[in-house]
């Protein structure tokens, strides 16, 4: 098989994936509107039963706060049960968008290894590549992070917002395999991007934990009444807890690449620092979440606040991967672009 | 960053307090200084700080930056000129050596160096002190579990205390009354590692800063078979920095003996694509022999205490031009400037003697000539193929003895007088011999070499801002993921059995105190036989039916 058929199958699984995609977004769509169904009912429920709500919101703030003693955190159990009579639509729609995004991942990975065995290297030398690349790593990460908690209510974020890269990316940025340029061929290309791509999938997933979050903080203080699956997501503290955490993760990884970037830049371009364009965005991204990590202890910037600034950051990294790449000159200017 | 209360952990936050009545007490001086310095180091003023710095480093985005484009601020200036003279007023085009920009980073690490010293006092005191005395009521804390054993209170006490110490907590034993108690503390490596970080943040800062003074980078176009030595005047230029001392630059020489560049057609785009660029290079240290080296984009050559980076390559045509009688007055290589990527390049030729006239020559060079059409020409790809060169050729003064520095691959053509434009050039394929004009002379193109760019660095500080950054980034590491956290275990002797109290205290942000806590009572009081029926909130939040994990986990049924 030649480089070109490779590069063929590739992008045919790409365009497979594409479509799974979207329907799994329709999936995910449909999961949040049987939430919302299912939150009437459990409304109707607790009008019916008062007992049952009174359970429900001591349980409920205060095993999210974490400072829970130990009676009010056992709550939690009895209280999703009461909080979701019939969650059977919920439970169909979560299992299938999952199955449909786990099917999706199969055909992205696949696309990227025909990608990279058809080009002879990692699958990320290019724009449309790395946008290939990074899709694929927001999706891995969604997918890795179910096993860590069920995060299932953002499958509608993470696949809407993975369809519509990887499909501006292969509508506009498609390019045929090239070789890499002198200038990327460097084992750092390999660390550096991927690292950069994986700290870029964390950084998404804590956006749409906060833009979760944000939205529950509202739901909570009585707004939104058409939101109605918001009642059946975690708190606007358990949300900003989680959020927090996966962004930190994403944070280590960013430092790393910043570092990593450092000592290519020595090796190809004889300095490790020089406010390249690519460069002060990686620092602002950077110094965004530093400050993200710093509200999240200050008092008075905790929560609300906190959550606009990984806001800020992530769209600092969608910038800095769309706007930066293609408008703004400087030595990233990636090959074939 | 300082916390409005040091004794508490970085991500610790206090309740909300309840505003106070306002009141303005008369500051001294000395109160003026202390009132402001709290503000510089407080956690708010280092985050307002922080997002400062971000937004600060906007600009240098936008605009082309001295440092690193210096072309493109002149290309502005040329565009946009009245923008230009305002925006350069502001400073945005040295954005990272600008005052605001400065300012906002000093304060920054300022703020930092004030909240630094005192965390530092306060954790060095912590890692000496014992873990705190164990409270009176568990049951207000976190994962509070009871668990009632049969045995010698004593024997169950030292046992808790053991496995403690072997999940790595510092153990301390307290007994109030009849009850026996163990507090343990860990995770005091969050707070060292946190301390690490942000002084290795300012070691960054102090590396480079103090670095930058010994720092040199030099450039240097390198002509096939010619040689240079690293001495001041051999360079075409250098930017030193504030301690630079020329009698410490090494005099190694270097040779260019060979170029070469491969390139792959890419069918799509119809363009040659580079693959690899290698220049041979022959070395010599002071003293040694000369010796063969390879240099390649990404991997610089370490020579001399200096580094030397391939930085960009093209074609230098010989030259040969004649006096009518024949004699030599001009040869040798041009540098001709590559302007396009299949090296259609640009290049100068000054003749200032020996001729009747001084003559001045604009030459366009193309390596792989193709008809474009028009009769004009262009460059098919980047390798010599019946390369030709064509000139235009003018006459008068060239300005070369006026004393002021000429750029060399630049003619200014203003009082010049044309002898040729660009319509007649002079056509030279290799080896050709045309007649000048005005029977001036001859030119011959009588060879074709390679050149190429090079840059050559010295930094002698850049080992301990690597070494900076690590250990920033191993800090960094340990206060993200570390837990620092308190357990306690109670030992109640009682009628019927040894009651047994478990509870935890997070130290910051800790999810996953209460299974920590559960886990240890688990693991405790399995050694031990139960005593009746578990008393009254003794389950675990754990062990709810599902089995499932957290309390921030949400269960599906």
């Amino acid at each position: 098989m030649t480089a070109d058929d490779l590069a063929s199958i590739s992008l045919v699984l790409v365009y497979s994936a594409l479509a799974v995609y979207v329907l799994a977004f329709i999936a995910a769509v449909l999961g949040l509107s049987a939430r919302s169904r299912t939150a009437e009912q459990a409304d109707d429920l607790a009008l019916a039963e008062r007992p049952a709500q009174a359970v429900l919101n001591p349980a409920a703030s205060a095993a999210a706060s974490g400072a829970s003693s130990g009676s009010a955190g056992r709550g939690t159990a009895v209280l999703e049960r009461l909080a979701a009579p019939q969650p059977t639509a919920v439970a169909r729609f979560d299992r299938m968008s999952t199955a449909l995004v786990a099917i999706a991942f199969a055909l992205h990975v696949a696309a990227l290894v025909t990608r990279g065995l058809a080009a002879g290297r990692v699958p990320w030398g290019n724009m449309y590549e790395f946008a290939l690349t990074g899709t694929g790593i927001i999706v891995g990460v969604y997918l890795a992070a179910q096993f860590w908690r069920d995060l299932r209510f953002l499958a509608a974020y993470a696949t809407g917002i993975v369809a519509i890269l990887l499909g501006l990316a292969t509508v506009n940025f498609y390019v045929a395999v090239a070789p890499l340029p002198p200038a990327l061929q460097s084992a750092w290309l390999v660390i550096h991007v991927f690292v950069a791509t994986l700290g870029t999938g964390f950084f998404a997933l804590g956006g749409g934990l906060s833009i979760a979050q944000l939205l529950q903080t509202r739901h909570e203080a009585g707004g939104l009444p058409r939101a109605r699956f918001l009642a059946a997501l975690p708190s606007s503290e358990t949300l900003e807890l989680l959020a927090s955490r996966v962004i930190i993760v994403g944070f280590a990884f960013w430092t790393f690449t910043l570092m990593a970037g450092a000592i290519w830049a020595n090796a190809a371009w004889g300095r490790y620092w020089g406010w390249d364009t690519k460069e002060v965005w990686t620092f602002i991204i950077w110094v965004v979440y530093a400050g993200y990590i710093h509200a999240r202890a200050t008092r008075g910037w905790r929560g609300t606040r906190s959550a606009w600034l990984a806001l800020v950051g992530f769209s600092a990294v969608l910038f800095n991967f769309t706007v930066v790449n293609l408008l703004f000159k400087g030595l990233h200017s990636y090959s074939g672009l | 960053m300082s916390n409005p209360r040091s004794d508490r952990p970085a991500d610790h936050v206090d309740a909300p307090v309840a505003p106070a009545a306002p009141v303005n007490p008369r500051l001294s001086p000395v109160g003026w200084l202390r009132f402001l310095w709290r503000l510089l180091t407080s956690m708010r003023t280092a985050l307002v700080l922080l997002l400062l710095l971000a937004l600060a480093a906007v600009p240098g985005s936008l605009v082309p930056q001295r440092s690193s484009d210096p072309n493109g601020v002149i290309q502005y200036q040329r565009d946009n000129p009245d923008l230009f003279t305002v925006l350069d007023g502001l400073g945005v085009f040295s954005t990272f050596s600008s005052p605001w920009f400065s300012a906002v980073y000093l304060l920054l690490f300022l703020s930092l160096v004030g909240c630094v010293i005192p965390r530092t006092k306060h954790h060095v005191d912590a890692l000496r002190a014992r873990p705190p005395r164990t409270p009176q009521r568990l049951e207000r804390l976190v994962g509070f579990t009871t668990r009632t054993a049969a045995g010698e209170p004593e024997r169950i006490v030292d046992r808790g205390r053991a496995v403690l110490r072997g999940l790595g907590y510092r153990v301390e034993r307290y007994d109030r009354g009849g009850e026996l108690s163990i507090s343990a503390e860990r995770g005091y490596l969050r707070e060292t590692g946190n301390l690490v970080f942000h002084v290795a943040l300012l070691g960054v800062l102090l590396a480079v800063g103090v670095g930058g003074g010994f720092i040199y980078t030099g450039q240097r176009v390198l002509v096939q078979d010619t040689a240079f030595t690293n001495t001041l005047a051999s360079y075409d230029s250098i930017n030193p920095g504030r301690f630079f001392d020329e009698s410490k630059l090494e005099p190694y020489s270097l040779r260019l003996d060979d170029f070469t560049g491969s390139y792959e057609f890419d069918a799509a785009s119809r363009t040659w694509k580079p693959v690899d660029f290698t220049a041979s290079l022959s070395t010599r240290e002071p003293g040694g022999d000369w010796t063969p080296a390879e240099l390649k984009v990404n991997h610089p050559l370490q020579i001399g205490g200096t580094a030397v980076y391939l930085l960009g390559n093209g074609y230098a045509p010989e030259i040969t031009v004649r006096n009518p009688a024949g004699e030599a007055v001009f040869s040798g290589p041009v540098v001709f400037r590559p302007q396009d990527a299949n090296l259609f390049s640009l290049g100068v030729i000054k003749v200032p003697d020996g001729l009747d006239r001084q003559l001045g020559m604009i030459g366009l060079f193309y390596p792989d000539p193709i008809a474009a059409g028009n009769g004009a020409l262009a460059s098919f790809s980047p390798e010599a193929n019946d390369p030709i060169l064509t000139l235009e050729v003018y006459a008068g003064d060239l300005g070369l003895d006026t004393g002021v520095p000429v750029n060399v691959y630049q003619l200014d053509t203003d009082g010049l007088e044309q002898l040729v434009g660009r319509s007649d050039a002079l056509k030279l394929g290799l080896g050709d011999t045309v007649d000048l004009p005005d029977g001036l002379g001859t030119i011959e193109f009588s060879g074709l070499r390679r050149y190429v760019a090079l840059d050559i660095h010295h930094d002698p500080t850049q080992g301990w801002v690597l070494l900076a950054a690590v250990t920033a980034l191993g800090g960094l590491l340990l206060s993200l993921f570390i837990p620092r956290r308190r357990l306690w275990i109670k030992v109640r002797p009682g009628a019927d059995g040894v009651t047994l109290e478990y509870a935890g205290l997070a130290r910051g942000e800790d999810p996953a105190l209460e299974r920590v806590v559960a886990e240890l009572a688990d693991r405790h009081a399995r050694e031990f036989e139960p005593v009746g029926p578990a008393p009254a909130g003794s389950e675990p939040a754990e062990s709810a039916p599902e089995g499932s994990v957290g309390p921030e986990r949400r269960i599906e049924p």
